[in-house]
């Protein structure tokens, strides 16, 4: 590869029980891009996340990151700790801890379990999370349960730990399920200012909140990808009107 | 009779021998069959009895069996013999009325030589039976004896003998006779004599089997030809025999693996399809084991005629009574904690100590004796394998049971509502099944297999408030080990267990064969956290 | 930071521990006239729950706080029970019936010449001491790294804990493992040359035990108090999101299930200084969900909770099997039942169930969703 990459998926495929869940899917991200992946139901999109995150291995394919490293070959945790963070479709927080404690867990930084033991919260830390907090509007609801939060906060908790982990590159899928129209607004802009220091991708359905982002546009239909470019050239091509609105 | 050392039998036959040279040289007669009889000796009783039934005599069949029934009595002095009727005596040798002065006679002492020699005596007579059964019984019990004085008769009985069957029983028993007298070791004999008796042990070494490999192990003396065909004879005994003891631990296997796949299948129901956990299953288990006795009390006092079939009677009523059970658990206990399978868990377990302590407190805390009926004891002989009907039966009925469930759940509006709900509750509940109705319903189907698995577990083991303890552990490591919701993986998974238990069993013992069998198991898990079959896709695992 | 609502009044259940151990142990000096004498038999009864205490509070750091229901603790509980059993059994000496100095008396008895290799440095009490926490260690280790690397989980990581003491209460129970087989050790007589009979004895033992009892509460505090603690709740939770994280949490489970281990060695060799014998029954499947029991009863994922579910169940069932023996398994089943039904987080819930409802917005209760969230969708 000569152009520079951030995560190179090629020719991946998936399938569970003959079912083919990615069909020789093959898709290129460059730094600092923002892309977003859209396709009907069973296009494939979670399990394409599940692919890069290494909770899925591949049939058949490569998954490269920075060009070099196969992350086929890696578990989770290895993953992340590459720089590569995921926000889930239904929101995941640890609903036992307060929104404090969930940002804590995500703070780049201890991850061996003696370290975690034998931690101590630095000022620096602090005022990490104190950020964090500002960002995604959860001030006000720093000590209370995660299971408390409305659904909408859950999602903002959830990009707030995705921040704190510091990735290089985000994984949001869904992000704005279950939002008010102001709180979509509020998170495309989130999105994008995250965007001005890390890549990401996005995963929605939301076609106005995928325009308010105004970025590339990947449409994957049964496993493969139907169509890329902007959202009114993909828009206007037949193939992904058919897959939209025919049969 | 094979515990008389062999050198024993060899004085035993020397001394008829010598009887008969003794008297073939004062009377240059007939020797005297009878004569051993009036010996004081018991080997010399019980050498005689053999050579008395091989002479041919008339009343010889009379007087064996008088001496087997302790009525043949004998002059202190002489060798006049007499048998008692009763207060009368008769003489032995002409069968007329006799006299004699009782303080002048002793009674004919047998002991337990003599008594096996006149029983292989006796049964000799049978050779010349009409009935070709009581020929091969005959037969049998000349080479349970192979005592080489029979050796005369044996070849009578050979020149007239017909039929096939007896025929080859009555070769095998004649080489083992043979290859019991005396050996020629060392001495050049003749070699006809060799060829007979090498002949004789390849006869044997054909017949197979543990008595058989008793008689060539006994074998000594022998000229080299022979001592080597017989090394060579024992070394095919005993892999035919280990290669028999292998199929029989097979077997026994099989049929614990079928207790296993009784006891799991209920289990595959509850745990598979429903995600729940019931350690009280194996109490429910006993209690199946707990109403087939009560069903076979209830039949043998109102209608003892039925009770040889009362076992069939208990399959359903153990099946129904075993069933509300299951309704009743779900219903009062199991329904509250959906979702929480750790709580289900532990609830499980506090019901399982009530129902034992309520069995005990009901029912006694020993062992309570289900009967088996007559028409599933005893056992049937194949080869060297020993297969006992009880345990044939268990395996009939689990291949059926499981043959029914799966009816169940494929073909009934039942199984495929279970599925269903299995799949999707939200969505089952939707299209209009009524979610609960099929919980209990399938929980009650799952204990009621348990109950089927009492019964037959009834059959062959202890039937106590504790059964259930004993059968919990390995019935969820079969359906663990099988994999979830696949009643294949159950049959799988059981069929495996029971085996490696058996065939482990001899090499290793009982109790290490087992512990071998749950680190292999638990060592197995990692490998396969979700079992053999496991069901896959993107939903079950994340 | 804020201590997270599990872990206050652990310091003061640490406190009471030692401060009525103290008392009761005083009292029993007394002389046996006064009236508030307490007497032997209620020393080492208490020392016995105390010692089981350890055992609930091991269960509760992996089951209340990390979510592994353990079925199979008894198991490290009763090895650490045979390490100090084999001291306990050297230390007998030429005391024994065939008076042999070389080899305790059922070796004897099956006519065994040497001593095996695995009973050497058991007459040395820091070393069998240390035998008690090392071995249930190990094994809990090389269980545990298998077991939580291969993400075995829920109710199939109980059955195969279940299946491990059973393992090992069925080789526990050969005579040729060298353990006394179906007897097990017994007739001991000393400690560190202390009589074992001595109420003396029984009085510093229960002390010993307490501070044992405090000293794990102490221990286990801290270890949950900081990021650890909430790392575990997260693993316990939502185990597959840490991963996402960048966390191992089979590595946070296996510290935690090693401590667990150990802290359950600890209390299963005070356990067998107390009560004289430990047997392969000791392993018996039914001992460990026992545990879980008290742990139910107390309240999981409180410290404070299990030491009290440990301590009352096992004074009713003392009561109930020395007044009413055939009604205990009754009462047991019942417990289990109701207190799954109707007390989930058992009797600390009662007095902490407003406020963290409170704060959650919801039910006390675990949901459904929360507690597998691993299996369910």
């Amino acid at each position: 590869m000569s152009t520079p990459s951030l995560l190179y998926l090629d020719n991946v495929t998936v399938s569970f029980d003959g079912f083919r869940a990615l069909n020789e899917l093959s898709l290129l991200l460059v730094p600092g891009e923002m892309r977003a992946i859209i396709g009907p139901n069973g296009a494939g999109k979670t399990t394409m996340m599940d692919v890069i995150t290494g909770k899925t291995r591949p049939d058949k394919g490569d998954v490269l990151f920075h060009n070099t490293i196969d992350l086929t070959r890696l578990d989770e945790p290895s993953i992340a700790r590459l720089g590569i963070g995921r926000k889930f479709q239904k929101p995941t927080v640890f609903e036992q801890l307060s929104v404090r404690d969930n940002l804590l867990l995500s703070l780049a930084g201890h991850r061996r379990p003696f370290g975690v033991l034998f931690a101590r919260q630095t000022g620096e830390e602090r005022d990490r999370i104190e950020g964090i907090l500002r960002t995604t509007r959860l001030g006000q609801h720093a000590d209370r349960l995660a299971g408390a939060l409305s659904h909408g906060q859950k999602q903002w908790l959830e990009i707030g730990m995705l921040l704190g982990q510091e990735p290089e590159l985000l994984l949001v899928d869904e992000p704005v399920a279950g939002m008010t129209d102001a709180e979509t607004a509020q998170t495309a802009d989130l999105l994008r200012d995250i965007n001005r220091t890390r890549s990401v991708v996005v995963v929605e359905h939301d076609m106005e909140f995928v325009r308010a982002l105004g970025v590339g546009v990947t449409v994957l239909h049964e496993g493969s990808v139907l169509a890329e470019g902007s959202l009114d050239d993909v828009s206007r091509d037949p193939s992904v009107i058919e897959v939209y609105l025919g049969r | 009779m094979p515990d008389i050392p062999a050198w024993l039998r060899r004085v035993a036959a020397g001394l008829v021998v010598a009887c008969c040279l003794l008297g073939a040289s004062a009377s240059a007669q007939v020797p005297d069959p009878f004569a051993g009889l009036s010996q004081t000796s018991f080997n010399a009783v019980a050498a005689s009895v053999t050579t008395l039934a091989a002479s041919g005599a008339p009343r010889a069949q009379a007087v064996i069996t008088a001496l087997g029934e302790r009525r043949l009595y004998a002059a202190r002095t002489g060798d006049a013999l007499y048998i008692r009727n009763g207060s009368d005596y008769v003489d032995a040798r002409s069968g007329a009325p006799a006299r004699p002065d009782p303080d002048t006679i002793r009674s004919v002492r047998v002991n337990n030589r003599i008594r096996e020699a006149v029983a292989g005596a006796l049964a000799l007579f049978g050779l010349t039976s009409s009935d070709p059964a009581i020929r091969l019984r005959s037969a049998d019990a000349a080479y349970d004896s192979h005592d080489p004085a029979a050796l005369p008769v044996l070849d009578r009985a050979l020149a007239h003998e017909a039929d096939a069957g007896v025929v080859h029983r009555l070769r095998e028993a004649r080489a083992a006779a043979l290859l019991s007298a005396p050996g020629q070791a060392g001495k050049p004999g003749d070699a006809g004599a060799v060829q007979e008796r090498i002949d004789a042990v390849r006869i044997l070494a054909a017949s197979g089997g543990l008595p058989a490999r008793a008689i060539l192990a006994g074998l000594h003396d022998q000229p080299a030809a022979v001592q080597a065909a017989v090394a060579q004879a024992l070394s095919s005994i005993d892999l035919r025999l280990r290669l028999w003891s292998v199929a029989q631990d097979l077997f026994y296997g099989l049929s614990l693996g079928s207790v296993l796949l009784l006891a799991a299948m209920g289990l595959a129901i509850t745990f598979g399809v429903m995600g729940v956990i019931n350690m009280a299953h194996g109490e429910v288990m006993m209690i199946g084991a707990y109403t087939t006795w009560m069903v076979q009390q209830a039949v043998a006092a109102a209608m003892p005629a039925l009770a040889p079939v009362s076992i069939l009677l208990a399959i359903p009523a153990a099946f129904l009574v075993c069933g509300a059970i299951g309704v009743a658990i779900e219903r009062g206990l199991i329904r509250f904690l959906y979702g929480r399978p750790l709580e289900t868990l532990l609830a499980t377990w506090g019901l399982s100590l009530v129902l034992q302590q309520a069995i005990r407190s009901l029912f006694g805390p020993t062992n309570i004796s289900v009967v088996t009926p007559g028409w599933l004891s005893g056992s049937l002989h194949w080869g060297g394998l020993v297969i006992t009907l009880n345990r044939l039966a268990i395996m009939i009925f689990a291949v059926l049971v499981m043959g029914a469930l799966s009816l169940v759940l494929r073909r009934t509006s039942l199984g495929l509502e279970m599925r269903a709900v299995t799949q999707n509750r939200r969505m089952a509940a939707l299209m209009g099944i009524r979610t609960p109705r099929v919980d209990a319903l399938t929980f009650g189907l799952g204990s009621g297999v348990a109950g089927l698995a009492g019964v037959a577990i009834s059959q062959i083991d202890n039937v106590s408030p504790n059964l259930g303890q004993g059968y919990i552990i390995d019935s969820f490591m079969v359906v663990v080990f099988g994999g979830v919701g696949n009643l294949w993986g159950t049959l799988a998974g059981a069929t495996t267990l029971g085996i490696a238990n058996k065939i482990l069993e001899p090499v290793a013992g009982a109790v290490l064969g087992k512990i071998v069998v749950l680190v292999l198991l638990i060592l197995f898990i990692q490998r396969r956290p979700r079992g053999m079959f496991p069901l896959k896709g993107r939903g079950v695992e994340s | 930071m804020r201590l997270p609502a599990y872990l206050p009044g652990t310091v003061v259940t640490a406190a009471i521990v030692v401060a009525g151990a103290l008392l009761m142990a005083l009292l029993n000096l007394l002389p046996a006239s006064f009236p508030l004498h307490v007497p032997d038999f209620a020393v080492s009864l208490t020392a016995k729950y105390l010692s089981y205490a350890l055992l609930a509070l091991a269960v509760d750091l992996v089951w209340g706080f990390a979510g592994i229901l353990t079925l199979g603790h008894a198991a490290f509980f009763a090895l650490g029970g045979y390490a100090m059993g084999m001291y306990l059994m050297r230390e007998i000496g030429t005391r024994g019936v065939y008076a042999n100095a070389d080899l305790p008396d059922f070796m004897v008895f099956l006519s065994w010449t040497h001593l095996p290799w695995y009973w050497y440095g058991f007459s040395f009490f820091p070393f069998a001491l240390l035998m008690a926490l090392l071995v249930p260690g190990a094994l809990a280790a090389g269980f545990g790294a298998l077991t939580f690397r291969s993400r075995v989980s829920g109710v199939y990581l109980s059955i195969i804990t279940q299946a491990l003491t059973y393992a090992l209460m069925l080789a526990f129970f050969r005579n040729d493992m060298g353990f006394g087989g179906n007897n097990g050790l017994t007739d001991f007589k000393d400690i560190l040359g202390a009589d074992l009979h001595a109420p003396l004895t029984h009085a510093v033992l229960l002390l010993v035990t307490a501070l044992s009892v405090a000293g794990a509460l102490l221990l286990t505090r801290a270890v949950l108090a900081g990021r650890f603690g909430r790392l575990l709740t997260a693993v316990r939770d939502a185990e597959n999101r840490t991963r996402f994280l960048g966390y191992r949490p089979e590595h946070a489970k296996l510290l935690v299930w090693v401590l667990s281990a150990l802290i359950a060695g600890l209390g299963g060799a005070l356990y067998v200084i107390q009560v004289g014998i430990i047997n392969p029954g000791e392993f018996a499947p039914g001992n460990s969900i026992e545990a879980v029991i008290w742990v139910a009863v107390g309240g999981r994922g409180t410290l404070s909770g299990a030491v009290l579910g440990a301590v009352l169940v096992n004074l009713g069932k003392t009561l109930f099997t020395g007044l009413l023996p055939e009604l205990w398994l009754y009462a047991l089943g019942a417990l289990f039942i109701l207190t799954t039904l109707f007390l989930p987080r058992g009797l600390m819930g009662l007095r902490r169930a407003p406020e963290a409802a409170a704060i959650a917005g919801e039910p006390a209760p675990v949901t459904p969703e929360m507690a597998v969230p691993e299996d369910a969708s």
